[in-house]
């Protein structure tokens, strides 16, 4: 288990390295920064000084180092557009992208585990179908008319439900459920098919002739070994929500991670853009990794490969 | 002594299939009964239909099945699955899947004495480990935190066993529990099987094509061929006289010491087990048999050569030639 744990953690921090080549490399190869920040009625002399004045005259090499050695320290710089530390600026929007992570990841879950475990144990049956239906339907659906089509209905005619702003729980309903309806089609495919392929096994064979009760072999028995490609699953759909909700962080007014990935890639804010893309990285390799952990701990045979 | 098991005139149909035609056969208590046939020919479906455990697709009728004097046939699922792991118990053919792998031994056995007598985890698992080391597994309580992986084929079926025997079933269903292994740990179990027989009484039904194994452990023996049971004896008359051709023919392509001469090549029955269709009549081994006659083709009597014996052949005990 240890040896398991020291392998992937060594293979995570090998991921967030290449990243942080990465985000560099393509920061750079997007323009002529100094251009860029200079604005487009700058001479050349201002370019120079704005050159000058952010060390972007310096050796490509030594730019790298410089931001990689003050990054692991958790120091981004500052932000060219909004004139704040990156830090601060990514930290005061994480609770907010967050939040509306795991609200959506949470409905996502509750409404496509049990549509997937039901949809597999009436399999072919009308049920059957009309789940997989829906679920096609909501996958095929944009989010941001979804999110429009809810803000009109509960937000405007119902006036249920707050439709925009991030002041209390009840502002994230709505934009979770739309960011739910992204994940629960992939979620609860998985389900059905992990819980089809484990109801026919020999084990539940075995455990019905054991004369255990029906919950106990569905839930118990089968849903266990159903479980691991959901739980890898799960995970990059988390990391999708917190890393590609900028639409619904857009159409809901929620000034998330999101948001702020997409102002500072239009505004050429490269210290702002690369922090953004090294902190997705990282909570993208630490949910994988959460989900390694979390199948070796319900498959006993991942513990000893 | 009176019947444990009582299965009258079973029909299983899957679809348009027909697997089993009008099976019956007893199993008495204390005894081992072996069903005895090639590869399709109804031996586990038979079982699994037993235990009510036939997939959705599969139907079941029968004039009578009974476990212990009561009806079994109207039970419905609740009702079967407390007789299930109790009183009647099943091993497979598949030792290597049929543990679950995601829990460890002892939580998998424990489980079936909490369902069914509503035992403590604590005492499940002392009784899991008594009932490890009785199947001669060495040190159960080490085995008990184990997970099936970690388990050879071998070890796995032992552990099924041991978790067959929780509840102290009357019954025990084992469907071919030694094909997949090998022959030395075939031996091991079977002789095992045996012992467990003899010390706890249970009843044994023993599915098998190996007449070497029938031979080994049997009381009785039920020969199924194309859905039907052709013939039923006690072992001992049946392997000195064989009344059906299947089973006359079964016999010969087994090697016995003594029996056989070395320049006489083995028996072996020719041709293929007949797809049988619905409203299929006559016998259905008449394309392969060598005393086949004319009237093989309408309704085929029982036969009763002793009062404890039966076959399924038109031709009768005294017509039929010593084999």
């Amino acid at each position: 288990m240890l040896q398991f744990l020291a392998r992937r953690l060594l293979v995570a921090v090998l991921v967030c390295l290449t990243v942080l080549t990465f985000a560099f490399a393509l920061t750079r190869l997007a323009g002529d920064l100094a251009i860029s920040i200079a604005g487009p009625n700058s001479t050349a002399e201002d370019i120079e000084v704005v050159r000058k004045a952010y060390g972007l005259d310096r050796p490509l090499v030594t730019q790298f180092f410089d931001w990689v050695s003050r990054a692991v320290v958790g120091d981004f710089g500052r932000s060219y557009f909004f004139r704040e530390k990156v830090s601060t600026l990514i930290f005061d929007r994480l609770p907010i992208t967050l939040t509306l992570g795991l609200v959506g990841l949470g409905i996502a879950l509750s409404v496509a585990l049990p549509l997937g475990v039901i949809s597999a144990l009436r399999e072919g049956r009308p049920v059957d179908r009309i789940i997989s239906l829906v679920a096609l339907l909501g996958q095929a659906m944009p989010s941001f008319w979804l999110g429009l089509v809810l803000m009109i209905t509960f937000g405007l005619h119902l006036g249920w439900l707050p439709i925009s702003g991030t002041g209390t729980w009840q502002h994230f309903v709505m934009p979770g459920t739309v960011l739910a309806f992204s994940a629960i089609p992939a979620l609860m495919r998985l389900t059905r098919a992990g819980m089809i392929d484990a109801m026919s096994a020999d084990y539940i064979r075995t455990a019905r002739a054991k004369g255990l009760s029906r919950t106990s072999i569905v839930l118990k028995h089968a849903a266990r070994n159903a479980a691991m490609p959901v739980v890898s699953i799960a995970a990059v759909q988390l990391g999708f929500m917190l890393g590609g909700s900028i639409v619904i962080e857009t159409v809901f007014a929620l000034h998330g991670v999101g948001f702020l990935a997409w102002e500072s890639i239009s505004k050429n804010d490269f210290p702002t853009v690369q922090a953004v893309v090294l902190l997705l990285a990282i909570i993208y390799t630490l949910l994988t990794l959460g989900a390694d952990l979390l199948n070796a701990v319900l498959d006993p045979r991942l513990r000893a490969a | 002594m009176s019947a444990l098991l009582e299965v009258e005139d079973l029909e299983i149909s899957f679809g348009a299939l027909d697997a089993v035609r009008g099976a019956s056969l007893e199993v008495r208590r204390g005894e081992t009964h072996c069903l005895v046939g090639e590869s399709g020919c109804g031996k586990s479906v038979t079982a699994l239909a037993v235990m009510g455990l036939l997939p959705s697709n599969g139907a079941r009728r029968a004039k009578r099945l009974a476990f212990d004097g009561k009806d079994i046939l109207g039970l419905d699922e609740k009702g079967m699955s407390r007789l299930r792991g109790d009183r009647m118990a099943m091993i497979f053919q598949e030792p290597m899947t049929s543990l679950n792998p995601a829990y460890t031994v002892g939580s998998q056995m424990a489980e079936v004495l909490i369902r069914h007598r509503g035992a403590s985890k604590r005492a499940a698992l002392d009784r899991a480990a008594e009932l490890l080391a009785r199947v001669r597994i060495t040190s159960p309580g080490m085995r008990l935190g184990q997970y099936p992986h970690q388990l050879s084929g071998g070890l796995r079926q032992r552990v099924m066993i041991a978790m067959a025997l929780m509840c102290d079933p009357e019954l025990l269903i084992a469907d071919e529990p030694t094909t997949a292994l090998d022959v030395t740990v075939q031996a091991q179990i079977l002789r095992l099987l045996a012992d467990l027989q003899k010390d706890l009484g249970l009843a044994i039904l023993l599915i098998t094509h190996d007449l070497g194994v029938v031979a080994r452990t049997a009381h009785r023996v039920s020969v199924m061929y194309a859905g039907e049971v052709v013939e039923s004896s006690p072992v001992d008359r049946l392997f000195h006289r064989p009344m059906h051709p299947y089973t006359r023919g079964l016999l010969s392509c087994v090697p016995v010491p003594g029996k056989i001469r070395r320049d006489q090549p083995l028996g072996s029955i020719p041709g293929m087990v007949p797809h049988v269709t619905r409203g299929f009549e006559g016998c259905a081994f008449r394309q392969r048999c060598p005393l086949t006659r004319p009237d093989c083709a309408g309704p085929i009597e029982r036969r009763h050569p002793d009062p404890d014996r039966d076959y399924l052949c038109q031709i009768a005990p005294n017509e039929m030639a010593a084999p």
